[in-house]
Parts: structure tokens; sequence; C-alpha cells
């Protein structure tokens, strides 16, 4: 019951928030302009429109459900341990697994709600171009099933960098941190090492693996058939191939887990 | 059977100790005042009794269990020192969030809202809010679900001189209750009349608990009677009680307590001579100053 109140006020916080709101808005945006862009080129090998829509939609969901993810997390902890009213809080009878567990309810709604309203119009973008709903529609469900377990796993560990600093300032430079290195240098590193590495032992065995661990590259591969992605390295339509669908699926699924506990963990030895 | 019993109770911050040995109870009904210094210690003790901050030696027992314990968290009600409600909700919206925390009636919510007088403002952003109107709805919040002991730190600050009394007034009204309310301060004044004990903490040590009139017997600190002389009597009152003329027509003198009605009766005595006569009793803050000073032996 004491998550259910802690998730209610957290929503009627983000519904007020400018800042979801723009994230909500540029998801729509973003979502109907890449599956206009992607439209064009229809008809090409029987691929189905709303799979390359979905693929577009992917690059750039990779990028910016992660953002959004930890642009709402940053704070939870560590904004409400400044103002006092994480002091208060615990004065109630409610305990930290309660307040965790609440505001990562209402930070999944409000992420499911950013990309669900994204994917629908996409979806009926597709629809109304084609003239045709007889057609199947799970890359949209697959892209947004995918994107609630990534933003999940930034969400914990935006709750962890909240826990674990205690100036909100440092929390959200922390936080964009995380986003640089998990979603753009981390690639750029295992690119690089793959480059050097011409092939070799690393290219084989460790590679799809590190590739697959993180949550941001596992949904890309989910998210993107390989006939798809002729413009990405033969490397890593490769890395899908050995991680495979259940270590990919095993890497999104377990990453939420594992941050929300780590960010339990941390949070209980925060002094409000 | 105490509501709050503190043994020893005892706060380090690595070398630093904050609060030291400090012992005192709390009983139902009871208004007692925790006075001290800047760092004397007295948010650090009340954040120890809600489980808040770790005890680094001693015990707290309160309402029968531990701090932190979720059974005395239902019946304890807490105004932290500084907390900023979020924004973004209204005065309503945050007040009803901590009646469903604490399991009552969201109608309780508004009634307490109508009791700090913020009926008007109540579906008002927060944000829009004066300093004192955040601080009323700290205040509401910590009377939500009838708690049986309330800790309220600097509940007055920024509060204007009729909120004030106001707040008095439900102290008085939650005692009347059973509540057991213990509040910190800085406005000493406002506190003789609206209190039942005094606890004057310094430098982390309990140096005074008692009742106001134990505190000013004890302290053996005078009581001054300023005289008011008809004519040109001043100097021949002065000269006979062996006081100080402070001006032409009044004389001060200063007695301890248990002389004061033999020097009244003095100065009855003198008749015609004396025009008006008044007691100035000790003050709280000449008390609070007193004490402070003092080491717990000497209390
Ligand atoms: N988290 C902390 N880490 C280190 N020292 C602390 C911490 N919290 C409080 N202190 C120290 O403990 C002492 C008592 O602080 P406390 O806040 O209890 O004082 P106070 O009596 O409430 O003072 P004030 O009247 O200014 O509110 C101070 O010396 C303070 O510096
Ligand atoms: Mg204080």
């Amino acid at each position: 019951m004491s998550i259910i109140n802690v998730a209610r006020i957290e929503l009627l916080i983000a519904r007020r928030n400018m800042w979801v709101a723009t994230s909500v808005l540029m998801m729509a945006v973003f979502s109907l302009v890449l599956t206009l862009a992607g439209g064009a080129p229809t008809g090409s090998v029987g691929v189905s429109p709303l799979t390359v829509a979905a693929t577009s939609i992917t690059t750039l969901s990779v990028y910016l459900v992660p953002l959004v993810a930890l642009l709402l997390s940053f704070d939870a902890i560590s904004g409400e341990a400044e103002r006092g009213t994480l002091a208060l809080s615990l004065s109630y009878p409610l305990s930290r697994a309660e307040i965790l567990i609440g505001k990562f309810l209402a930070h999944f709604l409000v992420l499911g709600f950013a990309v669900g309203v994204g994917l629908i119009l996409s979806g009926l973008l597709v629809v109304w171009q084609t003239g045709n709903a007889d057609m199947s529609f799970f890359p949209l469900i697959r892209l947004f099933a995918t994107s609630l377990a990534l933003g999940s796993a930034f969400l914990g560990l935006g709750y962890l960098v909240s826990s674990l600093v205690r100036q909100p300032g440092v929390a959200s430079g922390a936080a964009i941190a995380i986003w640089l290195v998990a979603v753009v240098l981390y690639d750029l590193v295992l690119l690089g090492a793959l480059v050097s590495d011409g092939g070799g032992v690393f290219t084989k065995t460790f590679f799809p693996w590190l590739l697959v661990a993180n949550p941001a590259d596992a949904f890309r591969l989910l998210n993107m058939p390989d006939v798809l992605v002729p413009e990405l390295t033969s490397g890593i339509s490769n890395a899908g191939l050995v991680s495979g669908f259940a270590g990919q699926l095993t890497s999104l699924l377990l990453w939420p887990v594992l941050a929300l506990l780590l960010a339990w963990a941390a949070f209980r030895r925060v002094e409000p | 059977m105490s509501l709050l019993k503190l043994e020893k109770v005892t706060k380090q911050y690595g070398s630093l100790t904050t609060v030291n040995e400090v012992s005192f109870s709390l009983e139902a009904g009871q208004r007692v005042a925790l006075l001290g210094h800047n760092g004397a210690g007295k948010t650090t003790l009340m954040r120890m009794m809600l489980g808040l901050t770790t005890i680094t030696s001693g015990h707290i027992d309160i309402l029968d269990t531990v701090p932190g314990d979720s059974q005395a968290r239902r019946q304890t009600g807490y105004l932290p020192e500084n907390v900023a409600f979020h924004g973004a909700l209204t005065g309503r919206e945050q007040l009803r969030h901590f009646a469903r925390l604490k399991s009552v009636p969201v109608t309780m919510a508004d009634d307490l809202l109508h009791r700090v007088g913020l009926n008007d403002a109540a579906d008002r952003r927060i944000r829009t809010y004066s300093k004192g109107m955040r601080q009323r709805i700290g205040l509401a919040q910590a009377l939500i679900g009838q708690p049986k002991l309330v800790l309220l730190d600097e509940p007055t600050s920024g509060l204007d001189p009729v909120s004030r009394h106001e707040f008095y007034e439900i102290v008085h009204e939650l005692a009347g209750e059973g509540t057991a309310v213990l509040l910190s301060s800085h406005a000493l004044s406002e506190l003789e009349t609206s209190t039942d004990r005094i606890i004057i903490l310094s430098q982390g040590r309990l140096v005074a608990n008692n009742d106001l009139a134990s505190l000013r017997r004890n302290a053996r600190l005078p009581v001054r009677l300023n005289v008011t002389a008809t004519a040109n009597t001043a100097d021949q009152i002065a000269a006979e009680l062996g006081g100080q003329r402070v001006n032409c027509s009044s004389v001060e003198l200063t007695c301890q307590q248990d002389e004061k009605v033999a020097l009244l009766g003095q100065i009855t005595r003198l008749g015609e001579a004396v025009k008006d006569v008044n007691v100035i009793p000790v003050s709280l803050e000449e008390l609070y100053r007193h004490y402070s000073k003092s080491t717990p032996e000497d209390q």
C-alpha cells in the first residue's frame, strides 16, 4: 500500500514536471520523423515497413531511453535527502525498499508512457501510409518491451548514483557520465579493440560476450534483424549470432534486477 | 510509564562528541522544551530518537520499542528543522499523501489544513507559499494520525507572533489529549508560559531538566524589584532598603526568591513614600544563560 502511495505522489510530481513533458514530446516527434524517413525505401526485399520503422527508432532509442531514465532517477534519493523530505518520509511507517520500489514504479510508468506514445503514433503512421492494418506489429511490441527493460536498467543505475552521491549536482554529473560510457564510449572502445585485434582471439571469444554484457548493445541486437544492419561491421552481426537471442535477453533482463538491487543496497546506507 | 526514555545517550561523529550521555524521559501529556546553543545537539538528539541516525552508545526507548520501529513511527509526529516540500504539489496533495502513509482518512489532512490556517491556500502549489505557510504544512503533517509523541525541531521559526500564539494553543490542546510534545526552540520568552518542563543542552551535555519554578529556585538568581517613589523620596527609599537609584523617581532592589515576601513587607511599611512596586521574576533567558554556563554537576 505504501508503495502505491509513493508511486502516486511521484506520478503527480512527474505530471507537472516540464522535463517529463519534454521527454514525451521528444520521443513522439523523433519516432514519427524516423518512421517517415524510414518509409521511403519500402517495397525492398519484402521487409515489413514496420520492421524498417522499428529499426530506425531503435537506433535512436538506444541513446534516448537511457538518457530519459537517468534524468528521471538521478535526483530521486540525493534530491530528497538534500531537501529534507527523505528524513521526513523515513519518520513515517515506510521502509526504504517501499520508497525505492514506489519511485521505480512511477518512473517505469512515465517511461512506458513516453516510449508508448511514440511507438503507437509510428504504428498508426505506417498503417496510414500503407493503407493496410493487417500486418504483424511484433517489431513495435518487441521494441516497446525491450525499451522498458533498458530503461529500467538505467533507472536502477540512476538510483544507485543518487544514493552514493549526496549532492544532486554531482549526481547529475555522474548520471551523464554513466550514459556517455554505457551508450557511447563502451562501443567505441570495443570497436577499437576489434580493429586492432584483426579477427584474432579477442574478436571470436571475448568480443561477443563483452558486447552483449552492455544492456544498450543487447537492446540493439535484439531489435535489429541482421538483414537490416549492413552498415554495422560484420563483427557485430557475428557477435549477435554467437551470444544468441537467449544471451541478449538475459543481459537485458538481468541488468534491471542487478541495478535495482545495487541501488537498494546503497540506499540502505544513506543517512537522511 | 514513559513514552520516551533516554539513558546515557551519546553520539559521536568521528572524534567529535555531539551528544554526551544524555538521560531524560517524557510522559504522556507533557510539553517539554529542548533548549541549547547552535550545535548543542538538539537536532541530533531528535534524529536519534527517530532512528534516522545511529546511537553511538546508550539506549533510547520510544513508545515501548526501539527508534525506527514502524510501530513507533506510526504513533510519532516529526517536524524536521529544514524541510522543503516539493513545490509542484499543492498543500492538500502533500498532506493527503502523508495521511495515506499513516493509514488515516484523507479528510483528516483537510481538517489539519484548516487547523493550521491554510484552508484558503490548500489548493495552491507549495511553490507559491510564504516561509511561514510552508512551516505550517510541516506542522500539520506532524499532527497527522493523532500521534502519541510529537517531536518538533524549531517549530515556530518563520511564524508571525499571532501564528506562534496559535501554535502554542495547538500544543496545549495536544497535551490535553495526552500527547507528549518535545520541541526545540531559540525563542525563549514565549516558552515560559507554554511548557511544563525545560531541558537545556550545552555542548552535547544535559545541564538542566526541570520545570521553570524549580529551575528558578535552584539557580538562586536574584529577583529584581522596581520601586517607584511618590515625590522626592527616592534617595530615602534607596538608603532605607539598600537599593540602587536608577532615575529621579525609581529604585531597583535585588533579593533572593525566598526573601522576596519579607522585602515586599518592608516596602509596604514605607507607606506614602511608595507609589508603585514591580516584581520582575528571573526570565527564562537569564536562567538559560545561567545553566548554559554551568556543568551538569551543579544543576
Ligand atoms: N552529519 C554530521 N556529521 C558531522 N557532524 C555533525 C553532523 N550532524 C551534526 N553534526 C554536528 O553535531 C553538532 C550538533 O548539531 P545539531 O544539528 O544537533 O545542533 P543543534 O542543537 O540542532 O543546533 P541548531 O540550534 O543550530 O539547530 C554540531 O557540532 C554539528 O556540527
Ligand atoms: Mg538544530
